[in-house]
This record gives C-alpha cells, structure tokens and sequence, in this order.
C-alpha cells in the first residue's frame, strides 16, 4: 500500500506545528504576550544602534523609582530581567546594566540630577521611569512636564539615547491615585523629544484584562511581582531592539 | 459658536422663561451625565465605550456643570425676583450646606474603603503605590483639610467645585439681574485670566483642585446666563445651518483625534504639529477645544431633541429623567457604588461579566432610588411639601 505523500507531508508539518506550539507554550511560562502596537514607536536610539553595529558594549543606566526594584530579590526586578534578556539576543554585545533608585523623588527633584548621574556612568542608553511619586503627590501635570522635559534635554545634550517608562497599572489604588495626566503629559514630552515612551501602564492594563495576571489580588507573595518584572523586562529588551532598528543578522 | 458676549442689544437683565415648567430635557441630560459618571469611576469596562469621552473632548462633568448652572439660575434667580436678593442668598446657603454635608459624607465611607485596602493590602508589587496611604498615618490633619474642601481624594472632586460655584450663585445672578451679558463678559474675562496667570487654588497634602473652579465657571455661568434668555436670544445663531455644519464638522473631527488615542496603530496618522499644538487638552482647566466641544454637542441636541419631543413622556426614558431630577442624591450614590463596585471587583476579582452586572446594577440602583425619592416627595412627603411650595426648590436646582 502506497502512502500518499501528501498526507504525510501533511502529517509532519502538523507534528512540526504542534512541537513548536508545545515548545513555544513552555519556554513563555507566564504567558505575557504584548500587542505589537504597545512596543512600536517611531522615534529610534541611534546611540544603541551604533554600539551594537560597532562592537561597542551597551551600558544602560536605569533611573527609577521603587516599582523598579522588588525588595527582596533584585536580579529578578525588570532591569534585570531586561540585561540578561539582551544578553541573550545580543550575544556579541556586551551588556552592562546600572539602576538608579530615587525613592520618593520627584521627577523635578531627579531630573536635576541626571546629569551628574550621566557624567559619572557614561551610559549609551538611559531608562528613566517616573510619574509615579508625582501622581502619589499630585504634582501640578504641567511642573510634572516640565521636569520630565528638562531631564530628557539634559540627557540628550549629554549624549545618551533616552527611553521613557511611565507608571505601573495599579487596580487597586486607582481610586486614590490619579494617572491619567501623568501618562498623557509624559506621552506629550516623548513626542515632543522624539523620544520612545515604553507604556508599562497599558502594558500592564492589558496583561490584567486578557487575564494574564489578575493585577487585583490581595494575597500574593513575592512571585507575582517577580512574574510581572520577567515580563517587563522581556518586552523592554524587546522593545529596546525594536527601537534601535537592528535587524536579525545585526543581533547575532 | 462663540457665546457672543458682545450682542449689543440692551436687554432686561433677568427674564424667566414663561411659565413654570419643567425642561424634561434638562433633566433627561442631567440624568445621562449622572449614569455616565458613574460608569467613568468605574474601571475600564465594555460599558465605557458608551460614554461620551470616547468620542470626544468633552465629557460628562461639561454636561452636568452646564445644567447645574442653568437650573440653579432659573430656580434662585425666579426666587431672587419674586422674594429679594436675601431670601434667594438664604436659599442658596442652604443648599450649599446641603452639597457640602453630602461630600463630607462620602469621605467618611472612602476613608472606611481605603482604610481597609491599606490594611489588607500587601503586594510587594505595588509597595511604591501603597505609599499614598501614608495620610492615614495623620489623620487629624487628613480630617480637617477634608473639611477645609482641600483634601479630596480621587473622583470626589466635583463636590467641592459645585460648592464653591454656588457659593457664588448669588453675586452671579445679581449682576445678571442688571445685566446677564456682564456677568457673562466678566466670566469669560476670569477664565481668560486664570489661562493666562496659570491661577489654581491649591490642594492638600499638595498639588491642586483637579477641577480649576476659575475655569469652570465659565460654564456654570455660561448655564446661568442661557437660562435667564440668553438661550432663547440664541436661537437664531442655534437654528442656523452654519452653525450646524461647523458643529459637525468640530464633533467630527474630536471623534478622529479620540479615535487616535485608543487605537494607538492610527497615531502616525495625526499630524505632529498639530498634536504639539493641541495637547495637553486641560481638563482641570476647562480647556477651550472642551468647552468648544461641549457647545458644539449642546447645538446639535438642541436642534435634534425639540422641547416638546414625545419621548420625553415615555417610560424608557423615565429613569433617566428622574435621575436627572434628584442630582444631588444621585450624584453622591454614583459615587458611592463607584467605589462599591471597585471594592466588589477588587475582592471577588471577576471578569468582564462581573463589571458589567455590576454596572447595570448600579445604574438600576440609581434609577431605583431615584422613583423612591420621587415618591417620597409626591406622596410620602405630600403634607409638608404643601407649606414650601413658593419656588425655591432644592430638587429644581439640582445638586451634585
């Protein structure tokens, strides 16, 4: 009896598609997919392109706040999370990674002192995540801007390519902390400044309406957070690469 | 469309629409703004897509403001002819009192809510976040700014705005009594004012009032003077096709920015000199592309929605109606299952179906306590309300 070619063509691909599924089901544990839309942007880190195409190594200086830590465990906060995921994608690159945490700081009280902080580490690429001691403190939006403002400029004229992160999506305190003008103003400089805004707050948003993480809960320990932080830092450095427009063979 | 302050026809200062009747569509309005209200301090649901701040820059706060105004005036300023400037200035004081007792008792039950959230609550996740509880750790000074109108936590902001506007209700319908079109002039000149200077009054622990009462004054009196005559001297201007075209034209062209905003894929669609000109679009001071927004809806209903429009009369519309017609109580209750209902999301941490029974619910709610006011007033209350039917109505005025 002849076995018809087809069919088991046909029976491969589906054997090749279903491993793969399983495989790509397994290695994502938390599944935390991103929509597209949330990690494009049209503004570009020319100064991290140049380091990878160069062979330079990448030093990225993240400047934040205490949602960019985790208390106990600090390999497993997003910056982290974010160095070893470019390692991973830029293995000829070498990825140095620096956080900043200014606790209970306003973005004015931080950004001047940013460029103290550059001077210092050199970095070719500053994450300044802020906003959210702003929102606590309702920071008049328009001080709130002008502070961002003043840091990205300072930045920029120091010579490092400059990413944005606005707030954490936080359910629960969202009767009591009002966000919208901080993302809407922080939005505002990154257009403005031509400068990628990574939206960790409809990220975040998104994860707790598909159900990826139920952002509500209570009675979580450490692991949620720590789940929630591998996530942002996978789609940062994502992000980052998109940002920096390297191509596939540019990464390896 | 302008509100052309500068009509130079001398008119009578005050002059009360005939008759006594009610504006169904006022209330049928009022009613609306409150349900969407409610739905806007809920979170993020399928619902949401039905208010109005999708489609637009304007949102419900314009619409209630704007009615609040109009009503207040034509309820105190019948009362400020018919019994003098004292009497009306006591009335009015009354109901301040009255909106103010309601805020101050919504505080009491957030106060309850975040106190529990902050004690319950530990999610290392959020550690930063949590730190807005701190105020709790002083809470006789929390208290007493509360009182002070200066403390006011998320969503509880329209209150105290309401408050400080009719505060001033009585200065308003004075000059308006000598001439509606200065006070009119004079609003427009402190808004000017308050962009200009960049003048706020300031908030507790720090920052602001979210809704700049310099700001929106202008359309409390905007309301005001539209209920004293200045809707009917419109009426050419509003039955005029031109204004027609240019309103669908702006409310067009507000529906394809907001569009922009939620689905971020059209962005690169909007030319960068024009969002660089346009945004921030300022809520807290009643931006002018809001305001415009606002005007530009309001010609439109009313060329669409005639006064003696028979639905008006029909028993789908009736629980919007009297929503719209015990505003205060609504009001305060929309608040208060607003934070219900993000307690109850929080706690049994349910889907999409959880949100939306809990904000059809909540609408019922307020339709349910809306007909038991009702007929309280009508029927339970008949033989007291018989001693204060001389104008002045609380309800008329509307609160919230």
């Amino acid at each position: 009896m002849k076995s018809n070619p087809k069919a088991v063509l046909g029976l491969t691909l589906l054997a090749g598609l279903l491993t793969g599924a399983i495989a790509r089901a397994e290695d994502a544990a938390p599944s935390c997919d991103v929509p597209a839309y949330l990690l494009t942007t049209e503004s570009t880190l020319p100064k991290v392109a140049e380091a990878i195409k160069t062979g330079h190594s990448l030093d990225i200086l993240v400047v934040g706040s205490r949602s960019s830590t985790i208390n106990t465990s600090e390999a497993s906060a997003y910056p982290g999370r974010l160095q070893a995921t470019l390692k991973e994608k830029l293995p000829s690159t070498a990825v140095n990674l620096s956080v900043e945490i200014q606790a209970k700081k306003t973005a004015e009280e931080v950004a001047s002192g940013l460029v103290k902080l550059v001077e210092g580490k050199k970095p070719t690429l500053v994450i300044w995540q802020t906003g959210t001691y702003d929102a606590m403190r309702s920071i008049d939006p328009d001080d709130f801007r002008g502070a961002v403002d003043e840091g990205v400029v300072a930045l920029q004229n120091a010579g490092t390519d400059v990413i944005l992160m606005n707030l954490q999506y936080s359910p629960r305190t969202e009767t009591m902390i009002s966000a919208p003008p901080y993302l809407d103003n922080m939005r505002v400089v990154a257009q403005q400044h031509d400068v990628p805004l990574f939206d960790r707050f409809a990220i975040m948003r998104h994860w707790n309406e598909q159900g990826d993480f139920d952002l509500f809960s209570t009675s979580h320990g450490v692991e949620l957070a720590k789940r929630v932080h591998d996530c942002l830092g996978r789609a940062l450095s994502k992000f980052v690469i998109d940002a920096a427009h390297l191509n596939p063979a540019q990464q390896n | 469309m302008a509100p052309a302050p500068a009509a130079s026809v001398p008119v009578p200062g005050i002059t009360l629409p005939v008759g006594g009747e009610r504006e169904l569509r006022l209330d049928l309005f009022r009613g609306l703004a409150l349900w969407l209200i409610f739905i806007d301090h809920l979170p993020p649901n399928l619902l949401t897509w039905f208010t109005i701040r999708n489609y637009g820059f304007s949102d419900a706060t314009e619409i209630f403001i704007f009615i609040s105004g109009y009503t207040a005036a034509f309820v105190y300023g019948r009362a400020m002819l018919e019994s003098g400037f004292v009497v009306a200035t006591a009335r009015i004081l009354r109901r301040v009192w009255q909106i103010y007792v309601a805020h101050v008792f919504l505080f009491t039950i957030f106060l309850a809510e975040i106190s529990y959230v902050a004690t319950s609550f530990e999610n290392p996740l959020y550690s930063e976040e949590m730190g807005i509880m701190d105020f709790l750790k002083q809470p006789d000074v929390t208290i007493v700014q509360a009182l002070l109108l200066r403390f006011r936590p998320v969503n509880m902001d329209v209150l105290p705005l309401y408050i400080v506007l009719m505060l001033f209700l009585p200065l308003i319908l004075w000059v308006m009594r000598w001439r509606a079109d200065v006070m009119l002039a004079l609003s427009v000149l402190l808004y000017v004012i308050t962009w200009q200077y960049d003048l706020y009054l300031t908030a507790y622990p720090n920052g602001f009032w979210a809704f700049n009462p310099l700001a929106w004054q202008l359309l409390f009196v905007f309301g005001a003077w539209c209920a004293l005559g200045g809707a009917r001297r419109m009426s050419r201007i509003l039955s005029s096709p031109v204004t027609m075209w240019i309103s669908f034209a702006y409310l067009f062209a507000a529906f394809c920015v907001t569009l922009t905003w939620y689905l971020p894929q059209l962005n690169h669609l909007m030319p960068r000199q024009v969002e660089q000109w346009m945004y921030p679009i300022d809520k807290t001071d009643l931006d002018v592309l809001r305001f415009a927004h606002f005007l530009a809806l309001a010609a439109v209903t009313v060329r669409f929605l005639p006064k003696d429009w028979p639905g008006l009369k029909s028993p789908w519309l009736r629980p919007l109606i009297l929503c719209g017609q015990h505003s205060l109580e609504i009001f305060c209750l929309g608040v208060f299952l607003a934070f219900a209902g993000h307690f109850l999301l929080a706690e049994i941490s349910g889907g999409a179906g959880m949100h939306f029974i809990i904000s059809i619910s909540g609408i019922l709610i307020m339709s349910a306590m809306a007909w038991v006011i009702s007929w309280y007033k009508h029927s339970a209350d008949k033989s007291a309300s018989r001693t204060k039917s001389t104008g002045g109505n609380a309800d008329m005025a509307g609160g919230g």
